[in-house]
C-alpha cells in the first residue's frame, strides 16, 4: 500500500509537469539568452539556467514529456510483441517454444547500443529511433517472463479443469493464463520503464537519442558534465529527476501487483 | 460406459546429467477394465501409483502411450482435442486439489459457467444458479472468489462446475483427501446425494480404501501402475488377494481398531 | 515436562486462542484435534514461540529444567531452547526444508547449532544416522538429494530427523501425515513414536483425524473456536465424550455408521472464520442441543488435563 502511494505519487509528479508543459512553462527552455548563463536559483529561475541561459526548471517539464514518451512507446512494443511470443511459446507446439527462445538470446545477445547505433546511422539518430533500439532491446525480457508464468500457469489444476470443460487452447491462453501472469507482467512493465528511461538518458547522453533542441533529461546531464566542479547543481538535478522516476516507477508496479490480486485485498479469512 | 484396454503411459524425466540417458517413469502399465453405466467405480492406491495418470487418460486430457480408451463406444484416446466435444458434455471431472483448480482471478460464477461457455450451451446464468443450489451454496456465492471460501466450500465449487453441462459421467480425484472429517463427511454425502438424483456413473479415486468402500460398489487397485485387483469392494474390502490390497487394508486407522488395541506398529506391513 | 496455563494468542483485538492449559509429562503422548481452523496450530507455534510478529501471545508455557517462563521470552532464549529441547515437525514439509541445500547438509545444521565445536565430520556422521533412524529409503544417494527430489513421505521423514537431531525434551508434530498417504502414514507414525520412545520425549500430536489420535496418543485434548472444549484419556473421550463437538466429530468420522439414508454423520455448518464465533458456548451455533442457557461461557468442569466445557454434557451430568 505505502509502495503503491508512493510510487503513484512520484510518477504523477512526473505526468502531471510533462502534461503541464504542454500548456505553460516558466520560460520556453530552448530560448537562448547569453546574459542569463549560469544563475543560480533564484525567485525567477527556481532550478537556476544552464550555460546558454535556458531555464532549467522549464527545460526539466519537458524533459519529462521526452522520458514518459520514450518509456511508454519502448515498453509498449516490448509488452505487445513478446508478451503473445511467451504465451505462444509457453502453450504452443516444443519446436515453437525452442524457437522463441533461440530468437530471444540472439536477442539479448545483441547489444541495445549496438542497434541504437544503427539505427540512428540509417535514419539519423533521434528519440524515435531511441524508443525502437530500447523496445526491442525489452522484448526479450518479456517474453521471457510471460513464458516462464505461462508455463507454471498452465500446470495449475484449473487449467487442466479448462480442459476438461471443453476449452480450446487460445480461450485457455487468454482467460486463464493471461489474467494470471498480467500481474508479473504489469511489474515487469513497471521495471522496463524505469530501465527505458535510464536507457533514453544514457543514449541521449552519447548524442544517439533525442536531438537539440528538445530537452532531454540525458542530454541535460551530458551538457553539463563538464561543470559538474563549478555548477553541480546542473548535473545533480536532472540525475535526481532520473533516479526519482526509476524509483517511482518501481515502487509502482510491487504496489500494483499486490493491488491486482484478489488474494491479497482484505477480505475476511472465509478459506485460507 | 468407459473401457479402458490395456493402457500404459510413461513419463519421460528430465535427464539428470547433460549427456545422460532420460529415464523413463511407467506411470500406467497395461491397465484394463470396464465401467458400467450407473456403477460406482473405486480406484485405490497409494501416492505415485498411477491414479491421477489414469483420470487424465480416462478424460481425453492425455493420451497414453500405448491401448485405449472408448467412451461409449467411441475412442477417446488419440484424438484430437476438438474431436471430443462428445465427451467433454457428458463426463466431467473433479480434481484433486479444490484451491488448486478454481482460477484464484474468476468469480465463482464464471468458473461454474465455463464449461457451458466453452460448450455454449445456452441458460447460464440459470444454470449456474441450480447447481449452486444443488451443492448447498447459497446464491451469494457466485459474485465472490474462490480464496474466500474454507476447503469444503471449495470443493463443493468444483462439484458445481461438474454437474453445470449435466453429465453422465463424474471422475472424482481423491475429492475428500486434502479436507478433514466432518467435511470429508459432509462433501460425501453430497457427493452421494448428487450421484443419485442425477443418476450419474461415478468413478471414484483415493488412496484410503475405507472411503472407497463408504462411496463405491467396485474397486480397482493400482500399484506402481499395475492393476492388481479388482472386483466388488467389499469382498475386496473384507478378503483382498493381493499382499499390496491386504497392506492397504490394514495400513488405515481405524477408532475401533486403535481402542481395540491396535498400535501403529501393527499398521505396517 | 512441558506445562500450559492459559494460553492466548490475539491478533490486535481478536482473540484467536483463549485458555488453553494442559501438561504434557516426558515419556507421554498428548493429541490435540479439531477442524481446520480451530487454533490447532496457532498453539503449536505459540508454545514454540514462532508466532508471526501481528500476533501476540499470553499466559504461561514453561519447559522442565528451564527457568524462564517461555510467554514473551527473550527470542535469544527461544532460539537456544528451539531445536534442543523443543522440536516441531510442520505440516507442510517443502515449505519448511531449505529448497537450495542438500538434506543432509539440513540435518548436519540442525544437530550442529547446538553442539557448536563438534568436529564436521562426526556431525555429518550423526545426520546419516539419524536419517537412517528415519528409514530414509536409498541413504546413501537420497542423503544428497534436494527437497524438491523427494516424495512428501521421504521429506517429512527428513523433518523427523531434524526435529530427533538434538534429542530434543518435548516434540511437537503439526499434522505430519495430513498431506500423505495411508501407507506412507503408517510407516511415519511408527517413526515418530519410535522416535519419542527411545529418547522419553514429550510428545504432542496434531491431527484432526481421530483414529490417528486413538492409534497414537494416550491422551487427547478437542479444541474448537480457539478453546479446549474437552480433554481426557483418548479411550474416555473417544468412546464416551462428554461435549457435542467431540460427539459430533466421532460421528463424522466413523465411515461405517450412516443414517437410515446411508449418509454420514456431519456436523450441520461449517467452522466460522476467526472472530466469527459466537460468545458463550463457541459451538452453539452448530450444536443441536443449544439453548439459552449456552449463550453463557460454560465453566470448565473437572480438572485442567481431564473435564469439558458444556451446560449439557452428553450423556447427563455425572
Ligand atoms: N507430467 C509428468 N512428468 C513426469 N512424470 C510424471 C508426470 N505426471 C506423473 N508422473 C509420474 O508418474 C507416476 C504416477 O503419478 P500420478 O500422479 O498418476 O500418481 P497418483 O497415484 O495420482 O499419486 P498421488 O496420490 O500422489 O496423487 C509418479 O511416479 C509421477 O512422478
Ligand atoms: N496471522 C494471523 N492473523 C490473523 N488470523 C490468523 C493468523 N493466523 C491464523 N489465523 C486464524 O486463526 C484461526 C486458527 O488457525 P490455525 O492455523 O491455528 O488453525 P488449525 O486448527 O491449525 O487449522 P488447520 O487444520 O487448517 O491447520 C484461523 O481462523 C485462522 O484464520
Ligand atoms: S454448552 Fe450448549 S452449545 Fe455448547 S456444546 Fe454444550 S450444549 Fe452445545
Ligand atoms: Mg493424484
Ligand atoms: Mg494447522
Amino acid at each position: 500500500m505505502r509502495s503503491l502511494v508512493l510510487g503513484g505519487a512520484l510518477v504523477g509528479l512526473i505526468v502531471l509537469a510533462a502534461l503541464l508543459s504542454f500548456l505553460w512553462t516558466p520560460y520556453d527552455p530552448t530560448l537562448v539568452d547569453a546574459a542569463l548563463r549560469l544563475r543560480g536559483v533564484d525567485w525567477a529561475h527556481w532550478l537556476g539556467t544552464d550555460r546558454f541561459g535556458r531555464d532549467v526548471a522549464s527545460q526539466l517539464m519537458v524533459g519529462a514529456r521526452t522520458t514518459l514518451y520514450v518509456g511508454l512507446v519502448a515498453v509498449g512494443v516490448a509488452a505487445l510483441v513478446g508478451t503473445p511470443l511467451g504465451l505462444l511459446a509457453a502453450s504452443g507446439p516444443r519446436w515453437l517454444g525452442e524457437l522463441v527462445a533461440r530468437v530471444n538470446d540472439l536477442v539479448l545477445a545483441f547489444p541495445a547500443l549496438l542497434l541504437a547505433i544503427m539505427l540512428g546511422a540509417g535514419f539519423g539518430a533521434s528519440t524515435g529511433t531511441a524508443m525502437i533500439a530500447i523496445g526491442v532491446a525489452t522484448v526479450p525480457s518479456f517474453a521471457r517472463v510471460a513464458r516462464a508464468a505461462a508455463m507454471q500457469v498452465l500446470t495449475t489444476e484449473y487449467v487442466l479443469a479448462a480442459r476438461s470443460a471443453g476449452r480450446r487452447p487460445l480461450a485457455i491462453s487468454v482467460r486463464h493464463v493471461l489474467p494470471n501472469v498480467a500481474g508479473l507482467l504489469i511489474v515487469q512493465s513497471s521495471v522496463s520503464f524505469g530501465i527505458a528511461v535510464l536507457a533514453e538518458a544514457a543514449l541521449s547522453f552519447l548524442g544517439l537519442g533525442t536531438q537539440p533542441p528538445t530537452p532531454s533529461w540525458g542530454r541535460m546531464l551530458q551538457e553539463s558534465q563538464e561543470l559538474l566542479a563549478v555548477q553541480p547543481r546542473l548535473v545533480v538535478v536532472p540525475g535526481v529527476a532520473i533516479a526519482l522516476a526509476v524509483l517511482g516507477f518501481s515502487l509502482l508496479g510491487d504496489g500494483l501487483r499486490d493491488r491486482l490480486d484478489p488474494r491479497l485485498k482484505g477480505v475476511g479469512d472465509a478459506g485460507r | 460406459m468407459i473401457v479402458a484396454e490395456e493402457l500404459s503411459r510413461s513419463y519421460r524425466r528430465p535427464r539428470s546429467t547433460p549427456f545422460g540417458p532420460r529415464p523413463q517413469v511407467r506411470a500406467l502399465h497395461e491397465v484394463s477394465f470396464e465401467v458400467v453405466a450407473g456403477q460406482r467405480f473405486g480406484v485405490v492406491g497409494e501416492s505415485g501409483s498411477g491414479k491421477s495418470t489414469l483420470v487424465r487418460l480416462l478424460a481425453g486430457l492425455d493420451s497414453p502411450s500405448s491401448g485405449a480408451v472408448r467412451f461409449d463406444g467411441q475412442l477417446v484416446s488419440g484424438r484430437r482435442q476438438r474431436d471430443l466435444d462428445f465427451l467433454r458434455s457428458r463426463l466431467q471431472v473433479v480434481f484433486q486439489d479444490p484451491m488448486g483448480s478454481l482460477d484464484p482471478r474468476m468469480r465463482v460464477a464464471d468458473i461454474i459457467a465455463e464449461p457451458l461457455v466453452a460448450q455454449r450451451i445456452p441458460g447460464r446464468a440459470e444454470r449456474v444458479a441450480e447447481v449452486l443450489a444443488a451443492v448447498g451454496l447459497p446464491a451469494s456465492a457466485a459474485d465472490r472468489y474462490p480464496h474466500q471460501f474454507s476447503g469444503g466450500q471449495r470443493q463443493r465449487i468444483c462439484l458445481a462446475r461438474a454437474l453445470a453441462p449435466r453429465p453422465q459421467v463424474l471422475i472424482a480425484d481423491e475429492p475428500v483427501s486434502a479436507l478433514d472429517v466432518s467435511v470429508r463427511a459432509q462433501v460425501l454425502n453430497l457427493l452421494s446425494d448428487l450421484v443419485d438424483r442425477y443418476s450419474l456413473t461415478l468413478v471414484f479415486v483415493s488412496h484410503d480404501l475405507s472411503v472407497v468402500r463408504h462411496v463405491c460398489d467396485t474397486v480397482a487397485v493400482l500399484k506402481s501402475g499395475q492393476l492388481v485387483e479388482l472386483g466388488a469392494v467389499e469382498q475386496v474390502y473384507r478378503r483382498p488377494r493381493h499382499p499390496y490390497t491386504r497392506q492397504l487394508v490394514r495400513a488405515v486407522p481405524t477408532l475401533r481398531g486403535a481402542l481395540a488395541g491396535i498400535t501403529a506398529a501393527d499398521l505396517t506391513p | 515436562m512441558l506445562a500450559v496455563d492459559r494460553l492466548g494468542v490475539r491478533a490486535g483485538e481478536l482473540d484467536l486462542v483463549t485458555e488453553v492449559s494442559f501438561t504434557v509429562s516426558a515419556g507421554e503422548r498428548v493429541g490435540l484435534i479439531g477442524e481446520s481452523g480451530s487454533g490447532k496450530s496457532l498453539t503449536a507455534t505459540a508454545l514454540l514461540g514462532l508466532l508471526p510478529e501481528e500476533l501476540t501471545a499470553s499466559g504461561s508455557v514453561r519447559v522442565a529444567g528451564v527457568e524462564h517462563e517461555l510467554v514473551g521470552a527473550p527470542e535469544r532464549l527461544l532460539t537456544k531452547l528451539r531445536g534442543s529441547r523443543l522440536a516441531m515437525v510442520f505440516q507442510e514439509p517443502m515449505t519448511a526444508l531449505n529448497p537450495a541445500m542438500r538434506v543432509i547438509d539440513q540435518v548436519a545444521e540442525a544437530r550442529e547449532v547446538h553442539h557448536p565445536g563438534r568436529d564436521r565430520v562426526l556431525v555429518e556422521a550423526d545426520a546419516l544416522r539419524l536419517l537412517e533412524q528415519v528409514r530414509l529409503p536409498e541413504v546413501a544417494t537420497l542423503a544428497r538429494a534436494y527437497p524438491h527430489q523427494l516424495s512428501g513421505g521421504q521429506r517429512q521423514r527428513v523433518l523427523l530427523a531434524m526435529a530427533l537431531a538434538n534429542d530434543p525434551d518435548v516434540l511437537v508434530c503439526d499434522e505430519p501425515t495430513t498431506a500423505l498417504d495411508v501407507t506412507v502414514q503408517a510407516q511415519l507414525l511408527e517413526l515418530i513414536l519410535a522416535g519419542v520412545a527411545e529418547r522419553g520425549a514429550a510428545l504432542l500430536f496434531i491431527t484432526h483425524d481421530l483414529a490417528v489420535v486413538a492409534t497414537v496418543c494416550e491422551r487427547v485434548l478437542v479444541m474448537y473456536g480457539g478453546r479446549v472444549v474437552e480433554a481426557g484419556p483418548v479411550r474416555e473421550v473417544l468412546t464416551e465424550p462428554r461435549h457435542h463437538y467431540t460427539r459430533g466429530l466421532l460421528d463424522a468420522s466413523d465411515l461405517e455408521s450412516t443414517d437410515e439414508h446411508g449418509r454420514l454423520h456431519a456436523i450441520p455448518g461449517t467452522v466460522p472464520a476467526a472472530g466469527e464465533f459466537p460468545s458463550g458456548c463457541v459451538f452453539r451455533t452448530r450444536c443441536g442441543r443449544a439453548d439459552e442457557q449456552c449463550a453463557d461461557l460454560p465453566p470448565w468442569t473437572g480438572v485442567p488435563d481431564h473435564g469439558h466445557a458444556c451446560w449439557h454434557p452428553v450423556g447427563g451430568d455425572s
